[in-house]
């Protein structure tokens, strides 16, 4: 809602400076946006008229005028404009005048000719956009007088941006009215006067959808004047509302619609057959709106017809054929008030958005509609002349909404506020809100305005007396009351610990879209069980992501392309995976890809490979807490996922249960994303990887421990988990840790083998180890490989 | 008694003149072993006479005192050397760069989530979570937004098509925690939010954190004073704030709040918006079946991103999700 300051002195004796005033609208609800003159910044231009106007000796487009600007004399000025001519009056800028902050009008020659001042457009003056000729005032403008006094230029215009619930403000009279309650100032109401009748031109008008639309009221005006000029006070005042001049018939309806807030509409009655019924729109039916725009209707549009269909989208926008043209001489007025829930999502459904959609969604008062047409008659009697018929009041009283009463309690007020506020405070705050209250038992009786839709209940009251007692007079206080918290379990690892252990790893962190193409998640084979968005702002974020990997591949990808060679991300976040049901899990997943570690002295450089992956995934899990070390709860299975490298790819289990996978990307994808360098990457289940167990003290053996290192021959195909399974299975208690410290394949070793190196430290708790005890352990083991694994012990 | 003191004298400048260890030890076998001299002369003690026995055996012990005493002065002076010597040839640059992996770190969004948290924990609000799909009921219906309403269009909404949604806020987090939990309750949750809006200031994703405390005594009063406190604790100092009227469908009163905010252009600190809070519509309260007599409740509202760009003076919002590493390793 746009409208200047000016404007709304005429509705209200204001006695604050336009800063102030902004501040009390916006503590008061209405939201002040922007505070912006209403001209641009400029002194002594003049309403001037041209006397006479002759060509120029020396240019063809230049014209040589002479101007009467109420002094003595006249000036010569030469003007480019096209529609400079004799007779009319313009803004005249005189020598010495100042436009904007530095351009000062001086005494040129132009191609040879004098020119004593500059006749303006109103684009120079910063009135509007309009740059094709000279502005033109009425004939009856004071020549002499300063224009800025003549237009009342001092202004300003405020736009203040409302909360859907504040409809009754989308008016002049509707902010005055609530200006006045919040500045406390006195309302001077518009005066409204019915219009003589002159003539008794009539239209029926019935009610079929009596529900959606109470109350229709009509008036046929004939012999408008079509080529009736908008005064230029209207002009004025619309356009310090951001609302260009079209027409008199139209621009009187806007400057209604932004005056009263009542939304009209003009028929051009010689288009229109027969009498006005307003109903549902039936199938089949269709109506070409002002905009040009078809629209089917169907029975969830309310419709304006005449005998042969719709001639307007009820509270949208009118018809084409119907609506009122350059030759139009006798109109059909429409003041109508229609449900909010007939309109609501209307217009929206339709890719519209009107002025009237906006109010009727919103809410107009119910009972606004004769004022309004009464008050465009006498405009548009004023303006295009023409005579007026009688009003056509349709109503169905019993479906137009009325305010019912709402209580408030003195002490809920206080209670809720945390603030005492005095009763007399409160009632004078209601009274100034229109509300008529009655105050007995300690509480409150108020009925709203019929403009207001948003009174029907106490904690509607409460906010009302809030702003306008101002919230900045609320103090600030702190809640007391018991503190109630929830467990912090120690039975999950939480989300904060393990980003903090990757981001040690060297993993940065990572946020993408949830959603995605669907093109990306097929190219990694994850499109299966997708969920898609039904209405999708673009291609690429069509559906819901199935994981984390693709969106974190393109990241890395993006990155590679900025020159940056070696980069860890990781990504904690929701996927969605939609089977029967849907399934929406906490995963987090990394991806690494250049060199394993940063570029530094000392240290070979080489890329990173599965084990650096696996060390800090590894690293991750061990928040769980250290594992008992040889209960092997988490486990890497070798699998094959298709969008990992076959030989290089791990489902990851603890306890038997899988959690996600870590792998190679597949070749052949790094190939179309254009990665040159290996991509190591993992994705897992948070909330099944984060579950732990408290930890509970074992007992710590006082005695020495004995390490026993075994070299082994073991054939190629058996992994080093079985390795590791047997040779636990076959120590026996004893062993208290296992570690593998070479592997080595090649040279020297028999082909189809591979040479382990793993040392076993061995302990007891409750005596020290003797070397027989120990030998044959180590025997067993040795034995027991070779029997199961077919290993071999090497010299 | 000559030889004594040929021998002291002797081997005082051997020891003086061995300048290693090894050959330090070997003076001392030789002097002062089992078959050194001095050994030598002792053991010749017991063919003398008694007097001469006395005399000459006091003198050879002093001496063995004497050498014993001067090799071991002279062990410490060649240990000495031989551990500076060590220590120099050790020397290295200490200005060379530390061996090691680069730190990673958080994205600005998670950091800003953390400090927020962190902050409301303290106040005593636990932390809740909820599903990112959701549908009509828990996104708009429970928290008083009619069909249709005007105010649903403020929120543009992603749906699926059969009547699921993606969150546009973390507010159906709060139905679910007082459907699970009831009256009193003090909690917050922060979690992404979607609205289907792309533009420099709009990104179809981002996150939220909404808070809500129900009890028997809160008031309007209490909901400046957490938030004011909020607000002083994540910017680290006194911000002066402004609650003005607003309007969302499940709070009543509702207010938007501005902090005064200085862009660091030499002009006065401009009023701007940080977040949404109000009282607990009486509908969404009876929507989980709170007693709405008898608890009064606050709930508030943060945009994440909004945040982190003002206290890291991030200027462009899309930055957050473009995930250029430059930008954010500024971050750890």
């Amino acid at each position: 809602m746009r409208f200047s300051i000016n404007w709304l002195k005429q509705w209200v004796e204001l006695d604050l400076s336009n800063a102030e005033l902004a501040g009390k609208l916006t503590a008061s609800g209405l939201e002040v946006d922007t505070v912006t003159p209403v001209a641009a910044d400029f002194s002594d231009v003049v309403v001037a008229k041209i006397t006479a106007c002759g060509p120029h000796p020396n240019a063809d487009k230049l014209q040589i005028c002479t101007i009467d600007h109420g002094a003595d004399e006249s000036v010569q000025v030469v003007c480019g404009a096209p529609n400079a001519r004799a007779g009319i009056s313009i803004p005249l800028a005189r020598v010495g005048a100042v436009m904007g902050e530095d351009f000062k009008i001086r005494k040129a020659k132009l191609r040879g000719v004098e020119s004593f001042g500059m006749a303006c457009s109103a684009r120079e003056l910063g009135l509007s956009d309009d740059h094709s000729g000279l502005m033109e005032l009425p004939q009856d403008a004071p020549v002499g007088m300063d224009l800025r006094e003549y237009l009342e230029l001092d202004d300003q215009a405020i736009e203040v941006e409302l909360t859907p619930n504040r409809a009754d403000c989308l008016s002049i009279q509707g902010v005055a009215q609530d200006v006045s309650a919040s500045c406390q100032v006195r309302l001077q109401p518009l005066e409204v006067t019915p219009a003589e009748v002159t003539v008794d031109d009539t239209i029926e008008v019935t009610l079929e959808a009596a529900d959606d639309c109470p109350r229709y009221v009509g008036r046929i005006i004939r012999g408008i004047d079509p080529a009736a000029a908008t005064p230029l006070w209207m002009i004025e005042v619309l356009r310090r509302s951001g609302i260009r001049s079209i027409s008199a018939t139209v621009d009187a309806t806007n400057y209604v619609l932004m005056e009263l807030g009542q939304p009209m509409h003009a028929f051009d009655l010689d288009k229109l057959q027969g009498n006005i019924t307003v109903r549902r729109g039936r199938s089949g039916e269709s109506i070409e709106l002002l905009d040009g725009k078809q629209v089917e209707l169907d029975d969830s549009l309310l419709a304006i017809c005449d005998e042969r269909g719709p001639v307007a989208l009820a509270g949208i926008m009118g018809g084409l054929h119907s609506g009122v043209t350059e030759s139009t001489t006798r109109i059909l007025l429409e003041s109508a008030w229609f449900k909010p829930a007939t309109i609501s999502g209307k217009a929206r459904d339709l890719g519209l958005h009107t002025d009237a959609s906006h109010r009727f969604e919103r809410g107009v008062d119910p009972q606004g509609q004769v004022r309004a047409i009464e008050r465009i008659t006498q405009l548009l009697l004023d303006i295009t002349g023409g005579q007026a018929g009688p009003l056509v009041h349709a109503v169905s009283e019993v479906h137009v909404p009325v305010q019912n009463p709402v209580r408030l309690r003195h002490a809920r007020l206080n209670r809720v506020l945390g603030i005492e506020i005095a009763a007399a405070e409160v009632t004078r705050i209601f009274t100034d809100l229109r509300m008529q209250p009655q105050f007995s038992d300690d509480s409150w009786t108020v009925t709203a305005p019929s403009d207001r839709f948003d009174i029907e209940i106490e904690e509607d009251l409460i906010e009302e007396v809030a702003r306008i007692f101002g919230y900045d007079n609320i103090p600030a206080a702190h809640p007391a009351g018991e503190l109630n918290p929830g467990v912090i379990s120690e039975g999950c690892v939480s989300l904060r610990l393990i980003q903090q252990a990757l981001c040690a790893a060297g993993y940065q962190e990572a946020i993408n879209y949830s959603f995605t193409s669907h093109s990306q998640l097929a190219q990694f084979r994850m499109d299966e069980h997708v969920l898609p968005l039904a209405n999708a702002l673009n291609a690429d974020l069509e559906v819901m992501r199935t994981a984390l990997l693709p969106g974190l591949m393109e990241t890395l990808s993006r990155n590679l392309r900025r020159q940056q060679d070696r980069l860890r991300f990781f990504e904690t976040g929701t996927v969605f995976v939609q089977r029967d049901s849907l399934t929406e899990s906490a995963h987090v997943a990394a991806v690494a890809c250049g060199n394993a570690m940063p570029e530094q002295w000392g240290l070979q450089a080489r890329k990173t490979d599965f084990f650096d992956l696996k060390g800090d995934l590894e690293a991750m899990l061990s928040l769980r807490g250290e594992d008992s070390a040889l209960l092997d709860e988490v486990e890497f299975r070798p699998a094959e996922l298709a969008w990992l490298h076959p030989g290089q790819s791990a489902m990851v289990a603890i306890r038997g249960e899988d959690i996600g996978w870590a792998g190679s990307i597949h070749p052949l994808i790094l190939q179309q994303l254009e990665i040159r360098d290996p991509v190591l990457a993992f994705e897992l289940d948070i909330d099944l990887l984060s579950k732990r167990e408290t930890p509970n003290t074992n007992i710590i053996s006082r005695f020495p421990s004995v390490r026993r290192d075994l070299a082994l021959l073991i054939p190629e195909k058996i992994n080093f988990a079985e390795v590791r399974r047997n040779v636990i299975d076959l120590s026996g208690d004893l062993l208290a840790n296992l570690v593998l410290f070479d592997l080595y394949s090649g040279q020297n070793v028999e082909k189809g083998y591979k040479s382990l190196a793993i040392g076993l430290i061995l302990q007891n708790v409750s005596c020290t180890l003797t070397d027989e005890v120990v030998d044959s352990l180590v025997q067993n083991v040795v034995q027991g490989l070779e029997k199961r694994l077919d290993a071999q012990l090497r010299g | 008694m000559e030889s004594v003191k040929q021998i002291l004298k002797q081997a005082l400048a051997e020891i003086e003149a061995s300048d290693k260890l090894p050959a330090l030890d070997e003076l001392r076998v030789r002097y002062l072993g089992k078959k050194g001299e001095i050994t030598a002369l002792l053991k010749s003690l017991g063919s003398m006479e008694h007097e001469q026995r006395k005399a000459f055996g006091q003198a050879v012990n002093r001496t063995k005192g004497e050498l014993a005493q001067a090799i071991n002065q002279r062990k410490q002076v060649l240990e000495e050397a031989a551990l500076n010597q060590r220590l120099a040839s050790e020397k290295i640059d200490v200005t060379l760069p530390g061996r090691g992996q680069q730190r990673g770190g958080l994205h600005p969004v998670t950091h800003t989530l953390q400090r927020i948290s962190d902050i409301f924990s303290r106040l005593g609000y636990d932390i809740a979570t909820g599903p990112e799909v959701e549908d009509d009921f828990y996104n708009f219906e429970s928290l008083n937004f009619p069909p249709h309403h005007p105010a649903r269009a403020m929120h543009d909404t992603f749906y699926f098509g059969d009547g699921r949604l993606l969150r546009t806020h973390t507010s159906p987090v709060q139905i679910r925690s007082m459907q699970k939990q009831g009256a009193p309750i003090r909690v917050i949750a922060p979690g992404k939010v979607f609205r289907s809006d792309s533009d420099q200031t709009h990104t179809p994703m981002f996150h939220q954190v909404e808070g809500l405390l129900v009890g028997e005594t809160v008031t309007m009063a209490d909901l400046k004073g957490v938030l004011q406190t909020f607000v002083n604790l994540f910017f680290e100092t006194p911000l002066e704030m402004r609650f003005r009227p607003s309007y969302f469908p499940f709070t009543e009163p509702s207010a938007e709040v501005d902090i005064a905010w200085d862009k660091g252009d030499g002009k006065e600190p401009g009023w701007l918006e940080i977040l949404g809070c109000g009282m607990v519509h009486p509908n969404v309260l009876k929507a989980c079946n709170v007693d709405s007599e008898k608890y009064v409740g606050y709930a508030f509202g943060m945009g994440v991103e909004r945040l982190a760009m003002l206290r890291y003076g991030v200027t462009d919002l899309r930055q957050f999700f473009e995930n250029d590493v430059r930008f954010l390793r500024q971050f750890h």
